[in-house]
């Protein structure tokens, strides 16, 4: 479980984040939504310690990650696997080096050991044949799909995503999404996902905080969503006539459930 | 200071640091390699000849032309000329790597592990740069002095035994000694300037490239006004 109390953050006197708090919670998929530039990476940033907020605590798991030394933290990261927007990978690695360069560094065990978690956690994130490529030889989703593996190789204990569907297909995004969610029930981590994906929020939002213009509007599940009466949530989430019509379609349909049961 | 003070950690892995030593050590040397030598050749061919060309007097003996390509070669021409060569070629390189890095977040992503990346990225391109751009300079004094006796020896100004002669003739091992210290300073120069750059570097591949420029263009004023103050003070 991750908690976070009061994040405050400005650059050259902007702010960015303005009081956030929330809880994200151990095996659901937490969602961060919001517009592009209402702080999502940032607050994301802070929370993995490579921004450090002007004001505000952030605990994991009742330790205060504020009053860690800088060995603590750098033992904490251990625990922790990030897949990046654009997936970070090592250009200069094969997709085997990069998903291996976790087990090289804080591990020792045998290379034959470490051959066969890649390739266990390769399988698990659908990726086969492709270890002896390099980054520019794969395509995007597969890029996200190594980077999940990359993430996970080390059984963290949170594993962070920043918009882990920019760039890709639907298809591709439905994908990475059920594999997301499926390695967070499985494993029991916590998970944080920023994204402005609505099939994600929809699909895979247990835990959703919508941020605007760097404060905290709203927070809830996607179950929640279709009854909230948050103007800008409703705005945000349902921008098009179409989804304004699906939102009243599903509530008219709840509705109808909730008489039947009455009945 | 503060971008070298962070680079001294313990090392997560001490294995995978001396890797990308050994990695760092062989890109700089092969990367460099072709052009110091190519350099250093007609560097030295050029001097013997020019240097020929100016010394019109008959009664100065033609042995004078291979000192004046030994001194130039080893006090100003392999260390200082050949670094601000490898200020382009090594700087630049290493300012693009870290910047394309830090750019599309592989350095984060190294952060995030929990790697220092200061010391992983950083150390093992300054640490290589120091011990390999020195050889390389060495190589490159042999180089020039053998250049300037196949130019004089194929335009007839000096014989090879004239020159091998002249060689020999009031030598100092000091300069040598000198030009190592210029060559190590050189080094830091470039490898640090170019990686603070690099390793900073801010927005998209814009500023990769200004950055890369910036790294070379720092690289070579520090080491001209380095080599002024080395002068001074040692020789």
């Amino acid at each position: 479980m991750i908690e976070f109390n009061n994040i405050k953050k400005s650059f050259s006197g902007k702010v960015v984040l303005d009081g956030v708090s929330h809880v994200m919670e151990t095996g659901k998929t937490n969602l961060i939504i919001g517009t592009s530039g209402s702080g999502k990476t940032v607050l994301q940033k802070c929370l993995v310690g490579l921004i450090e907020p002007d004001e505000g605590e952030i605990i994991y798991d009742g330790k205060s990650f504020n009053a860690m030394s800088a060995e603590e933290r750098k033992l904490l990261r251990q625990d922790i696997g990030m897949l990046f927007q654009g997936s970070a990978l090592f250009d200069s690695m094969t997709v085997e080096d990069n998903v291996k360069f976790p087990l090289n560094m804080f591990t020792t065990d045998s290379n034959s050991k470490k051959l066969s978690r890649v390739n266990e956690v390769l399988a698990k994130v659908n990726l086969s044949g492709v270890n002896k490529k390099f980054p520019a030889e794969i395509s995007g989703g597969m890029k996200k799909r190594v980077g999940i593996a990359r993430a996970i190789v080390l059984n963290p204990k949170y594993l962070f995503c920043d918009e882990p569907n920019s760039g890709l297909d639907p298809v591709t995004s439905m994908v990475i999404d059920q594999l997301i969610k499926q390695i967070t029930v499985e494993q029991n981590i916590t998970t944080i996902i920023n994204t402005h994906d609505m099939n994600s929020v929809m699909e895979i939002g247990d835990n959703i905080l919508y941020l605007l213009n760097g404060k905290k509007e709203w927070s809830g599940t996607s179950k929640d969503i279709i009854f909230s009466d948050n103007k800008q949530l409703n705005q945000f989430i349902f921008a098009s006539e179409f989804l304004q019509d699906a939102k009243e379609m599903r509530m008219l349909e709840a509705k109808e459930k909730l008489k039947s049961k009455g009945n | 200071m503060l971008m070298l003070k962070g680079m001294f950690s313990k090392p997560e892995n001490p294995k995978l640091y001396w890797k990308e030593f050994m990695h760092q050590c062989s890109e700089i040397s092969m990367g460099a390699l072709p052009i110091v030598c190519i350099i250093s050749v007609f560097m030295g061919a050029v001097s013997a000849v020019q240097t020929a060309y100016q010394l019109v007097s008959p009664l100065i003996p033609k042995t004078t032309i291979a000192q004046i390509v030994r001194d130039t070669v080893i006090l100003e021409f392999s260390p200082t000329l050949v670094c601000i060569v490898l200020a382009g070629v090594i700087g630049s390189k290493i300012a693009s790597e870290l910047g394309n890095m830090r750019v599309s977040e592989q350095i984060d992503a190294l952060e995030i592990m929990g790697i220092n990346t200061k010391t992983f990225l950083i150390l093992p391109k300054i640490v290589a740069a120091v011990i390999v751009i020195p050889m390389l300079i060495v190589l490159s004094m042999v180089l020039g002095i053998w250049g300037g006796r196949l130019a004089g020896d194929l335009s007839n100004i000096l014989s090879s035994a004239t020159f091998d002669i002249g060689l020999m003739q009031n030598f100092i091992p000091f300069n040598v000694f000198f030009a190592l210290v210029k060559a190590y300073t050189f080094a830091f120069i470039i490898s640090s300037v170019s990686a603070f750059y690099g390793y900073y570097v801010k927005g998209g591949a814009l500023e990769i490239g200004k950055s890369s420029t910036k790294s070379v263009v720092v690289s070579c004023v520090v080491i001209l006004l380095a080599d002024y103050l080395l002068a001074a003070l040692l020789l």
